[in-house]
């Protein structure tokens, strides 16, 4: 068992309600975008289509923000619970940048989204419209800024330092287009459309397997193979414009999720390995000569620092991030793979018809959010042993608080979490198996009541809420 | 003229801190009431009748929690693990009650789970707030640039008087707002409670004013002594008229005026509390001006809350004004 110190806490706790975290907003900020997208199609063409498509991810999209926002709360006062002198230190530069997402993009989620949810009938449909739309453009802006701290945190720029120790802006604009920015910036947002393509499509592909002819599922099951193709592609291009920045700018973090420990000339690509980190070596290569090289350098006699040139204690973790890394490259082809059989089969003619197609999809349907989470792993991991990189330590991040009071929290975390975000993907997952373009109800748990309490009396006295609604 | 940016920041926080305990404030005073309900229909009307707004309202809390690390990072760095148990307990309950605002429209069986989530969850919530409030009021021991002090100082009688009264307070604003949005049955239980939860509120409001002075020698001068109290006067004077609006109003059946009334009581209390604090941001050890983030920061983000902030304003009163009115019992979109 590792040694559970205060630091291994912090960060398993940060760690924790990050990743429950963030695959809600990423998927909110492609849905959002797609219902934009689908009201848009609805208000020019007229179509029904596009409308019970509309209708049909307003409900998955209402749950799934519902989860990203108190997720998200959490995350505001994580860092001061536990990383409070990180906050004191650091808060000068990031705490406008994140107020500037409060202000830009969370007011305007919540002011929007009663309206999208609820306003239908009450403020017609172009403002409806407007209403979807700035939802949409709100988790844009969230996105900005706060990849924007992210980005500053891996790639610091624009700072100094006063007298009380604390990092503070010199130069505003430095500070937000820091040099990783853009690169992770495009690289997130396009990861958010495609995981969001992805679960569109498979529940396109769910509801074909059932029935080929419903309009609906053939709607999503076509945008998203159309995402696919068009997105895959050029999130691989961005995803290595993004690796050679990070060459650049963290070489320790390239050399470990590569697993080259040492230098040498010409480096190969390890396919496969078991990096060690106590014997500094990666066991059990599978190597292809001059690949790494030219992947990383883009020149066959080039070279990159492995990881033994960094002292010990200022290594990131290669274990992790070799296999992290491979996982999202492996799932990025794939989908890339996926984008282009797709294509084959419309040009043929023949894309809704493909049963082997739509069992894929549903296949991949989770894929995004999978190669999501190694992502963020690599990226993350690989900044330690820092929380700015190169500027100040995890270990001298930590709030002045006892083991005991962080590991409490955590497990409440951890099974509050379970509960609530586990049982809320369950309830998404049957928002997706109702039926496209039908009134199906939301639930199919309505069997009758066990226990006649007053509560069930009532509901046999009132017409239920979901018949109000429909 | 130079600006004196922390103050003008110390202001736009407090403001901020002030909307959300209001706003917040009732959509978690109806979770409490929630239970008491009545039968589903009546329940449903209750939650529907916040479910647009909830998540904005919320949000003035991020705004508080991010404008503090923004601006006053020092106090957000001593007052977060100072106030750790009660602020993870506030999360955690903010997580459960957030979530049943859709989950209880997507089970029939389990229902009743984020029924009680719902309830639990936002008396958690106002708990929590509560105790972190009588703990920030009573003190935090402060060494260098770090709280000092143990992980159950938050824990006094003086803060458990202040959790108690900012439960009743935010179950007079929920059952003031049902006044105000229902009619019929959900509306006569509304009244029903809003009258008793008024008075001990008020009850409550003068037990901490006057033990508040007695906690420090700092506030004691502040509130009693001569010539400061003239200028401290005036804000208990408007509590009663506040007070008085409140019961009369409702004694005489208005639908307005008593969730006017209760918001005042919030923001007179609100404003002795600001009195109290200044011009400190942790009471009796740092202040706003040396808890201030570098001039830089706190230009940088007054630019964008300049612009920003009355563009927020006016989109959360359009949305208000979308949904004002009394409240169909027929509309939802689950």
């Amino acid at each position: 068992m590792p040694h559970l110190d205060a630091e291994t806490l912090a960060r398993s706790q940060f760690a924790f309600t990050m990743a429950s975290h963030i695959i809600f907003p990423s998927f909110s900020i492609g849905l959002a975008s797609y219902l934009a997208v689908l009201e848009a199609l609805w208000l020019l063409r007229g179509a029904a289509v596009y409308k019970s498509a509309f209708d049909y991810w307003k409900k998955i999209f209402a749950v799934v923000f519902g989860m990203g926002v108190v997720s998200g709360l959490v995350m505001s006062y994580q860092f001061g619970t536990n990383w409070s002198v990180f906050s004191d230190k650091v808060g000068p530069v990031i705490g406008p940048m994140m107020g500037y997402e409060v202000m830009s993009a969370f007011f305007l989620e919540a002011g929007f989204l009663g309206v999208m949810l609820f306003g239908e009938a009450k403020v017609g449909r172009a403002l409806h419209f407007f209403a979807t739309l700035m939802v949409a453009v709100g988790t844009l802006f969230s996105a900005f800024w706060i990849l924007s701290v992210n980005s500053w945190m891996q790639t610091p720029a624009g700072y100094g330092i006063n007298a009380q120790g604390q990092y503070i802006a010199l130069d505003w604009m430095a500070v937000i287009f820091n040099p990783s920015f853009a690169y992770r910036l495009v690289h997130m947002v396009l990861a958010s459309y495609l995981t969001t393509a992805f679960v569109v499509g498979g529940v396109g592909a769910f509801h074909l397997l059932r029935n080929s002819a419903n309009d609906a599922a053939r709607l999503m099951f076509s945008m998203a193979l159309w995402m696919a193709v068009i997105v895959a592609p050029v999130q691989i291009a961005a995803g290595d414009a993004h690796g050679l920045n990070t060459l650049q700018y963290q070489p320790a973090k390239i050399a470990a999720m590569e697993g080259d420990f040492s230098t040498k000339p010409h480096t190969p690509l390890i396919l496969f390995g078991i990096p060690d980190m106590e014997a500094q070596t990666t066991h059990d290569k599978i190597e292809i000569p001059y690949l790494g090289a030219l992947i990383l350098t883009h020149s066959l006699e080039g070279s990159i620092q492995g990881l033994k040139h960094w002292p010990r204690a200022d290594q990131p973790d290669a274990t992790i991030l070799f296999f992290t890394f491979r996982l999202m490259v492996a799932l990025g082809f794939a989908m890339l793979g996926f984008g282009l059989w797709g294509a084959w089969l419309r040009w043929r003619g023949e894309l809704h018809e493909s049963r082997a197609l739509q069992v894929a999809a549903i296949i991949m349907a989770p894929s995004g959010f999978i190669a999501l989470l190694a992502g963020w792993v690599t990226t993350e991991v690989g900044r330690q042993p820092y929380t700015v990189y190169g500027l100040l330590r995890t270990d001298q991040s930590l709030s002045p608080l006892a083991a005991p009071a962080i590991a409490t929290s955590l497990l409440a975390f951890v099974i509050v979490y379970f509960l609530v975000f586990g049982i809320g993907i369950f309830y998404l997952l049957r928002l997706m198996r109702r039926t496209p373009g039908t009134s199906e109800t939301d639930f199919d748990d309505s069997g009758p009541m066990r226990s006649a309490g007053r509560a069930a009396v009532a509901r046999l006295l009132q017409p239920p809420h979901i018949s109000a609604a429909e | 003229m130079t600006l004196d940016l922390p103050f003008i920041w110390a202001g736009l926080i407090a403001f901020a801190v002030l909307a959300y305990v209001t706003l917040d404030g009732f959509d978690l005073g109806i979770g409490i009431l929630f239970p008491f309900g009545g039968n589903e229909a009546s329940r449903n009307l209750m939650m529907n009748s916040v479910a647009p707004v909830w998540d904005g309202n919320e949000t003035w809390l991020v705004f508080g929690g991010g404008g503090l690390l923004a601006v006053f990072p020092l106090a957000y760095a001593i007052i977060m693990p100072a106030l750790y148990a009660p602020l993870i307990a506030m999360l955690i309950g903010l997580v459960l009650r957030g979530v049943a605002f859709e989950f209880r429209w997507r089970t029939r069986r389990g229902r009743f789970l984020w029924d009680a989530a719902f309830f639990a969850g936002s008396l958690v919530a106002a708990l929590a707030q509560g105790l972190a409030l009588g703990a920030l009021v009573q003190g935090i021991k402060v060494s260098g640039r770090a709280y000092a002090g143990g992980w159950w100082d938050w824990l006094t009688p003086f803060s458990l008087m202040t959790a108690v009264a900012l439960v009743v307070g935010y179950v007079l604003l929920g059952a003031t707002w049902l006044n105000m949005k229902t009619t019929g049955e959900v509306q006569d239980r509304a009244r029903r409670v809003a009258m008793p939860a008024g008075i001990a509120l008020l009850v409550l409001i003068g037990i901490i004013s006057l033990w508040t002075p007695f906690l420090h020698g700092y506030y004691y001068h502040k509130w009693l002594a001569f010539p400061a109290i003239l200028y401290t006067a005036p804000v208990p004077l408007l509590v009663a008229l506040a007070a008085y609006v409140l019961v009369e109003s409702l004694a005489e059946q208005r639908d307005h005026l008593p969730f006017l009334a209760a918001l005042a009581l919030f923001v007179l209390s609100y404003i002795g509390l600001s009195i109290s604090f200044y011009p400190y941001i942790v009471p009796g050890a740092v202040t706003i001006a040396a808890a201030a983030a570098p001039a830089k920061s706190l230009a940088f983000l007054l630019y964008g809350a300049v612009v920003l902030l009355p563009v927020i304003l006016g989109y959360t009163i359009w949305s208000y004004w979308i949904f004002g009115g009394k409240l169909d019992p027929e509309a939802g979109y689950h």
